[in-house]
């Protein structure tokens, strides 16, 4: 993985040294409330419903071991003892104090970790696979242009105060497992005529106006990465509206432009621009790309007895397996997703003590190496085949095996109500009676690969428009209900789901989702036609009046 | 009206008193031609939603132009500094009017603005603010080298063992 030589460490100190001035400032009443927001919100430092919160990046998701423990050390020290997953592959402590915000920062330094541009109107986290460099699908790691993509929109001077925020995120794999076409700008490595290039999207995004990124061009040389990004930046930060923030968003621009329009006026710009003072050198992107040559993955066999042996005798080892452990481009490893979807947790919540155990993992099993996911889980992406069993006892004593990969339980759900000022309605608990309510079913296996994203409000932070069933809060005279949405995806095939109807009350929705789910059992053609593609194929009706309870 | 002159990151910061003749861009083509009897400068005020490529060839006898910040988030203004600077290779001064402060200098300094028209309460803090970081990784218009050129050049940047 990257790590930073001087001039990274040189920067993020000066960042941690200049907040620090302004936490002073503001604690000395030289700066209202009103002024130091801005200040604070580009580091990440919040004020949520009941205290700060601080939104740590983590890098297009990748950990090491080292920076686990700091996780969890600062969990304990400074807050509840827990941390949570976002669906920015970043990481939330709830409960920190404004005072003691520095020290975080100090201590997150020294692991090589920062806050920075994890909110504001500025370019955020960049994402991307959590398979990347372990995944068969894919031409090349994306992390590099990631990493690229991170230092570039670090402080970039034209780029700090755009009309909203922007979300950039690379894929390189024939599966997209990084939802790139619900991205301001989403970027696929592929290859044509032998040359490496990126597709480039634009304009997707969920929120009140939820929208599939196009392509803006479907192949842009890769050593032109970052002038075309200039290019496309700047049309936008001088042409997005301002006068609205609901309305500021790239998407709405696109939309308002016209695909042909916007593309005519980035292709002006990225020839107007001076590209060479932009771009990098190739020297420098082979510098970056070198932290991220694989690592040394042993010759392996494909098989291995202890792991048969264990399949066939603890049906729990085998759920897991089958669910949560998936192939590796290497002979004999494997890559495992640790789900932070327990049913008794808040989903993406992960203790101090958890922290701790997927670090010891990582460092003895995965060559020193966690990531987390956009869907709110942890992976250990380079583990040896034979190791599995041991892996598995670790995860199952910390509460951290349950085998729910890509199922109905491993549901991705905002904070809500429960610490979001924002919010409609509580998120958490609903997801967790689904959860509940599977396992009183048994059926989860059967049912398979089901996506439930569930968003407290309309800002639709648990991304409820890609859900196969998405769930949106909404507020009712002070009551929570809840609208259904089907049909959305995030992936390849990305859509957006279509509302049902009427919202209903928590219970009625939890009825509802049950009801969908033995429909989809009596009427799906076969276990490998999924939720999804059943309801693509059989249409709305049947499974509105199920929403409803018609019959 | 009080300026500081900003020399980009860690470089002069001298407050300014200087006077300058303003024009709207529709006199630009006619009057920039004729000096002022007192010296001044001439400045023309470019709205933050114009496209600034418009001006490419019509900035001769142009001192300075002033952007506007009616917010300190509403960025447009960045995006025309650079424009100006990097592809109509405008020398002249760029002047920052409207809300600027001292957490907005730096941006503002690398993005290629000269002058930020600041009173002396906002001017509090912004040479201290000028060099608060050593090191970026962008080229930008100050003429700062970012670390990537660092790294070919001085042959550092090797990572901490």
């Amino acid at each position: 993985m990257y790590r930073y030589d001087e001039f990274d460490a040189a920067i993020v100190r000066d960042r941690v040294a200049q907040f620090k001035g302004q936490v002073a400032r503001r604690l000395a009443g030289e700066l209202t409330e009103d002024q130091f927001k801005p200040l604070r919100l580009m580091n990440g430092l919040y004020l949520q419903l009941h205290a700060y919160m601080l939104r740590v990046a983590i890098p297009y998701g990748v950990l090491s071991s080292r920076q686990l423990r700091k996780l969890a050390h600062i969990a304990r020290t400074y807050d509840k003892g827990y941390g949570h997953i976002t669906t920015r592959q970043n990481i939330q402590f709830n409960w920190p104090s404004l005072v003691d915000a520095p020290k975080i920062l100090d201590e997150l330094a020294e692991v090589e970790m920062h806050a920075i541009q994890t909110s504001g109107n500025c370019i955020r986290n960049v994402t991307t696979d959590q398979y990347a460099g372990a995944a068969a699908d894919e031409i090349e790691d994306p992390r590099v242009w990631c990493e690229v993509i991170r230092q570039w929109s670090t402080f970039h001077p034209e780029f700090s105060f755009l009309p909203r925020k922007f979300k950039i995120a690379v894929t390189a794999a024939s599966t997209d497992r990084a939802a790139v076409r619900v991205h301001d700008i989403g970027l696929r490595l592929r290859e044509r005529d032998g040359e490496t290039g990126f597709e480039v999207m634009v304009g997707g995004g969920l929120g009140r106006t939820p929208f599939i990124g196009e392509v803006v061009r479907d192949f842009l040389p890769k050593d032109h990465l970052l002038s075309y990004l200039e290019a496309i930046l700047r049309v936008y930060n001088l042409e997005g509206r301002r006068d609205n923030k609901y309305k500021a968003r790239i998407k709405i621009l696109v939309n308002a432009l016209g695909l042909d329009a916007f593309r005519d006026k980035v292709e002006a710009e990225w020839a107007a621009l001076k590209r060479d003072v932009v771009d990098l050198p190739a020297e420098e992107v082979a510098r970056i790309d070198a932290y991220f040559a694989p690592p040394s993955f042993e010759p392996l066999g494909d098989e291995d007895a202890g792991v048969a042996g264990l399949a066939a005798a603890a049906p729990a080892f085998k759920a897991w397996l089958e669910a949560n452990v998936v192939p590796h481009k290497a002979s004999g490893y494997r890559i495992v997703n640790i789900s932070l979807k327990h049913p008794d947790i808040p989903p993406g919540d992960i203790t101090d003590a958890q922290m701790e155990v997927v670090a010891d993992l990582a460092e003895r099993f995965s060559f020193d190496e966690a990531r987390a996911t956009h869907e709110q889980n942890l992976v250990l992406p380079h583990v040896r085949l034979k190791d599995l069993p041991s892996v598995w006892r670790a995860l199952e004593a910390a509460g951290l095996a349950t085998p729910n990969m890509e199922k109905a339980s491993d549901i991705i759900a905002c904070p809500g109500l429960d610490y979001c000022s924002l919010a409609n309605t509580r998120s958490i608990p609903l997801a967790q009676r689904i959860s509940a309510d599977l396992a009183a079913h048994g059926d989860e296996d059967e049912v398979g690969e089901l996506k439930i994203k569930i968003s407290g409000c309309i800002n639709a932070c648990g991304h409820h428009h890609v859900g196969h069933i998405g769930i949106l809060g909404v507020d009712k005279k002070g009551e929570e209900f809840y609208q259904i949405l089907l049909g959305g995806s995030a992936s390849d095939d990305a859509s957006l789901g279509a509302i049902q109807g009427r919202a209903l009350s928590a219970d009625e929705t939890l009825a509802a989702v049950r009801r969908l789910i033995n429909l989809y059992k009596e009427r799906r053609e076969g276990p490998e036609e999924r939720f999804l593609d059943a309801y693509r194929r059989i249409g709305d009706a049947p499974f509105k009046e199920a929403i409803y309870a018609v019959h | 009206m009080p300026f500081i002159r900003v020399g980009g990151p860690g470089g002069a910061c001298d407050r300014a008193e200087l006077a300058f003749r303003e024009v709207a861009l529709e006199e630009l083509d006619s009057s920039s031609a004729s000096p002022a009897p007192d010296g001044a400068g001439c400045a023309v005020s470019v709205r933050n939603d114009l496209d600034v490529h418009s001006l490419d060839g019509r900035l001769d006898g142009v001192d300075a132009v002033i952007l506007h910040f009616p917010a300190f988030t509403d960025g447009r203004a960045y995006s025309q500094a650079r424009v100006l600077r990097a592809q109509l290779g405008f020398r002249g001064d760029i002047i920052a009017r409207g809300d600027v402060g001292r957490d907005q200098a730096l941006f503002m300094a690398r993005a290629g603005f000269s002058l930020l028209e600041v009173d002396g309460a906002a001017a509090h803090g912004v040479s201290e603010a000028m060099n608060e970081f050593s090191s970026f990784y962008q080229a930008a218009s100050d003429g700062a080298d970012p670390v990537w050129r660092l790294r070919a050049t001085e042959g550092r940047g090797r990572a901490a063992a």
